[in-house]
């Protein structure tokens, strides 16, 4: 019981990184038909960024994230957009999504190559420690993730349904071209999708390098995990991918400690299968009609 | 009379659309049937039903008398039941020729014959006399994707008759056809009814296209058969008059 | 009528003696460079026809590869089977688990395919990494042997070499013959319009799953060659990122051109080991060069070329024209 609920604790706090990821992941998808398969590695890359920059730049390290957080930014809201996706997009959903492999790779290398191939400490932005809840020592640390993960969430949705800007973003997400029929800046607005995707993509970095350490492979299990809160919460929902994200952060943890640590990850493969097979417009996401 | 095919009570729903609302009626062995009605009324949805691209809700599908419901489309074109779609259906990246071979290439041999067999399936002979009545002689090597529309519309209308079916249906032959290319169209299909004796079913907005080539007219409105019979009694319909002509 | 010659079957009737040939001087390194481009040709080839013919979108070709490297490892070393034998079983298992992957092609489209491939690429991964009966684990498997056929020994690099060039050389033939058949048509319809396919008698389910099985079953042969090649497999060249690879190798040498995956292979294959000598920064370079290809032009290389063709027969043709216009207009004015 008391495993049970550090469990818990632990697969909500992997479970809010992996809906931060799946969060951004759906709203590039929303907004342009990008399969990012470099998510993975846009929440690998902001944290080994920020070390590099304190190590080779000796900056202190709150301005080192600050410097890596912004050139991320440019890089990979701006840029990304820009150099890969609009010149892509043409071509269709198929070479994009490929173009974003290369990336990863890229991504993963460059980490590799231009930082370390060792896995490196990151600094927490949260106390360590323990406390107990019922009975069990939870982890201060897990329960920080989680609050901060969920504080940004709420955050992002309240900039979504609340403010003009935010209102005007949603629209175009689900249909660009009423929005620019209605006279929205479009372009703006899927750059603006853009930049958030990178934001949350920083956030997540920050805050769960701490805890796995920051290593250029990181963005594979992450990306993945990502891909399946999506697709299971419903590819074309924010709600869905907080849902899946959740979902897959749980059943992860729990697959750990009771299944075998072997196959962990084949669990929530298992369970993307399962959800693709039988019900692929997700938990929360509408079905799109056949037409013939 | 032979009844190449039956219809009996087809129902299509989407959610709350009743898209085909229970409609009956038969073609006969060398007929040219036409179906028309207003737009949305659910002609398209019928053939989709008919050929097992859509599952229907209700209803039954004879094949000269046998029971077809719910067969593959493929099964279905291996009896001999051939169709164009209202949206302009070719393979854009193979060439003409190429288009046609495939087209006839299933109903020869078994698999294993084709895959050891020769490249063509031995449909080049076939394919160029398709061509050269299609009159699409010197469009043979190009690839379909860049025929202009009207060709690609004749070419999509060959391929329905490579593999000499007992029964095609057409949905818009004549959608976005220029008036010649309609008149040649015309004449081929009633050439391929006269020579082969194959029996068509065609749904068609212009008015006399469909008036000159069909014997008998199915008119449609909201799902359901209106009127039927002659162009000449459908025309003196009042019902039709009001729901259709009329406007 | 004389018909004309494929010109795919001009290049491979041209490249495979000198192929047979050029590698002579090389080192035992340089032999294993080019054994190792053909053997990854030929995965691409299959996934080539799964993806670049058929129109599937699958990421797990590195994964048959591994079934059949282990598959041909296992039984050579550890049960004394011939590797011909080995080879044909691996293709045969490879076939097998691309029918059964094949189903959810079935049901599902697009990215869901995609993503299912990638599930079961990862699952197979784990089974290497985790059945240490089976598969060594992390620690792999050692000392796998080359085969001896028909009294020849390929333990030398030459040799073995020379073996892997006749295999590709007759699988290119297979694959050849395949798509130049009705089923390469049918592949293709599937891809460019399986709806159409289906009004005209394509079934459309049979060639899903034989369009997964066989260019699996490509995978499964490469990975028979790939065992005794490197004679040391562990589960690390089988992850996800090298089906990643796969991919990308088939769609930078041109996605649905027979030759594709050579030029794609020796992007992927080649290139990375002859800029190993330029330091560690070889994979950041590929991926670049991958990139910038691809944003240049989605179609891969053999794409490029192509669209050169039609651009210079376009011009001539145009040319054509022009020269014959002052004749007509000429002819016309008397
Ligand atoms: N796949 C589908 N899903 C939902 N509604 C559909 C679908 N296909 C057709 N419909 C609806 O069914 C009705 C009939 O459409 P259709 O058969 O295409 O008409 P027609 O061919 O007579 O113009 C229309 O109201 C259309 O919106
Ligand atoms: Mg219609």
């Amino acid at each position: 019981m008391d495993q049970f609920l550090q469990l818990l604790v632990a697969g909500l706090a992997t479970g809010a990184i992996y809906a931060l990821a799946a969060i951004g992941f759906t709203l590039v998808w929303q907004t342009s038909q990008t399969i990012n398969f470099a998510q993975g590695e846009f929440v690998m890359l902001p944290a080994i960024l920020a070390l590099a920059a304190r190590d080779l730049l000796h900056l202190p390290f709150w301005a080192a994230a600050m410097l890596a957080t912004a050139v991320f930014l440019l890089l990979f809201g701006v840029g990304f957009k820009r150099f890969l996706v609009d010149p892509m997009l043409k071509h269709g959903v198929l070479p994009l999504a490929i173009a974003t492999m290369a990336l990863s790779i890229l991504m993963k290398e460059g980490a590799k190559d231009g930082y370390s191939a060792q896995a490196a400490q990151f600094p927490s932005m949260v106390p360590e420690g323990t406390f107990s809840l019922l009975g069990a020592a939870v982890s201060l640390r897990d329960v920080a993730v989680f609050v901060v993960a969920i504080a940004a969430i709420v955050a992002l949705q309240l900039f979504v349904t609340r403010t003009r800007l935010g209102r005007t973003m949603q629209a175009t997400a689900q249909n660009p071209t009423v929005a620019r029929i209605l006279g929205v800046r479009v372009e703006r607005m899927i750059l603006l999708t853009f930049l958030i995707n990178a934001g949350l993509a920083v956030f997540a970095s920050y805050l769960i390098s701490p805890i796995y350490l920051a290593k250029f492979s990181n963005g594979e299990v992450i990306g993945l995990s990502a891909f399946i809160a999506a697709i299971v919460g419903g590819f074309n929902q924010v709600r869905g991918a907080l849902a899946g994200g959740f979902i897959v952060g749980l059943v992860d943890n729990l697959a750990a400690a009771y299944v075998s640590s072997g196959y962990r990850t084949a669990v929530p493969l298992g369970l993307l299968v399962v959800f693709i097979l039988f019900k692929p417009e997700g938990l929360l996401g509408r079905r799109e009609e056949r037409t013939v | 009379m032979t009844r190449v095919l039956e219809v009996k009570g087809m129902r299509k729903y989407f959610g709350g659309i009743r898209a085909v609302d229970g409609v009956d009626f038969h073609v006969n062995k060398g007929e040219i049937l036409g179906i028309i009605g207003p737009n949305g009324c659910g002609k398209s949805t019928l053939f989709n039903c008919i050929l097992g691209q859509l599952t229907p809700t209700d209803g039954e599908v004879l094949l000269e008398g046998r029971p077809v419901t719910g067969l593959y489309p493929s099964e279905l074109a291996k009896l001999g039941v051939s169709r164009t779609f209202q949206l302009l259906q070719v393979f854009p990246t193979l060439s003409v020729r190429e288009n046609l071979i495939l087209a006839g290439q299933e109903h020869r041999g078994t698999k294993l014959s084709r895959l050891f067999g020769r490249g063509d399936a031995g449909l080049t002979d076939a394919a160029n006399r398709m061509i050269a009545f299609f009159e699409l002689d010197h469009l043979a090597d190009q690839k379909a994707g860049g025929l202009s529309y009207g060709q690609q519309k004749l070419l999509d209308a060959a391929m329905a008759f490579m593999a000499g079916p007992k029964l095609v249906l057409l949905d818009e032959p004549a959608g976005g056809v220029n008036p010649t290319m309609l008149a040649a169209l015309k004449e081929r299909l009633e050439a391929i009814n006269r020579e082969q004796g194959a029996t068509f079913v065609v749904i068609e907005h212009n008015m006399d296209f469909v008036m000159s080539l069909c014997s008998r007219v199915v008119v449609m409105a909201e799902g359901r058969v209106l009127a039927q019979g002659t162009p000449a009694e459908v025309r003196a319909d009042p019902a039709v008059v009001e729901a259709y002509l009329g406007h | 009528m004389i018909r004309r010659l494929d010109p795919n079957l001009v290049v491979i009737a041209i490249a495979a003696p000198l192929l047979w040939f050029i590698p002579v001087g090389f080192k035992a390194y340089g032999l294993y460079v080019v054994s190792l481009w053909l053997v990854m040709a030929i995965a691409a080839m299959g996934l080539n026809l799964t993806l670049g013919y058929a129109g599937l979108k699958s990421l797990a070709q590195a994964a048959f590869v591994g079934i059949g490297a282990y598959t041909t490892a296992i039984l050579t070393k550890n049960h004394g089977v011939a590797w011909p034998v080995a080879f044909l079983v691996s293709g045969a298992l490879s076939f097998g688990v691309g029918v059964v992957l094949g189903f959810p092609a079935l049901r599902v489209k697009f990215h869901h395919l995609a993503f299912v491939t990638l599930a079961f690429a990862m699952f197979v991964f784990l089974v290497a990494r985790n059945e240490e009966w089976l598969t060594g684990g992390v620690y792999g498997f050692s000392n796998i042997p080359r085969p001896v056929i028909f009294g020849l020994d390929l333990s030398r690099a030459l040799p073995f070499y020379r073996f892997v060039l006749v295999v590709t050389v007759g699988l290119s033939l297979a694959m050849w013959w395949l798509l130049r058949s009705p089923w390469g048509r049918a592949f293709q319809a599937l891809r460019e319009n399986w709806m159409r396919a289906a009004s005209l008698g394509v079934d459309i389910r049979t060639y899903t799953l034989l369009a997964f099985a066989i260019g699996s079953a490509w995978g499964g042969f490469a990975g028979a060659l790939y065992a005794p090649l490197v004679e040391f497999i562990d589960p690390a060249p089988f992850a996800i990122s090298a089906s990643f690879v796969m991919l990308l190798t088939v769609v930078v040498g041109g996605s649905g051109f027979f030759l594709g995956p050579f030029v794609g292979a020796f992007l992927s294959f080649v290139l990375p080991e002859l800029l190993r000598a330029t330091g560690g920064w070889y994979l950041l370079v590929y991926a670049s060069v991958v990139l910038i290809l691809l944003v240049f032009s989605p179609t891969g290389i053999l794409g490029l070329v192509e669209r050169a063709r039609e651009h210079v027969a376009q011009r001539r043709a145009a040319e054509m024209r022009a020269a014959a216009r002052p004749m007509l207009e000429g002819s016309e004015a008397r």
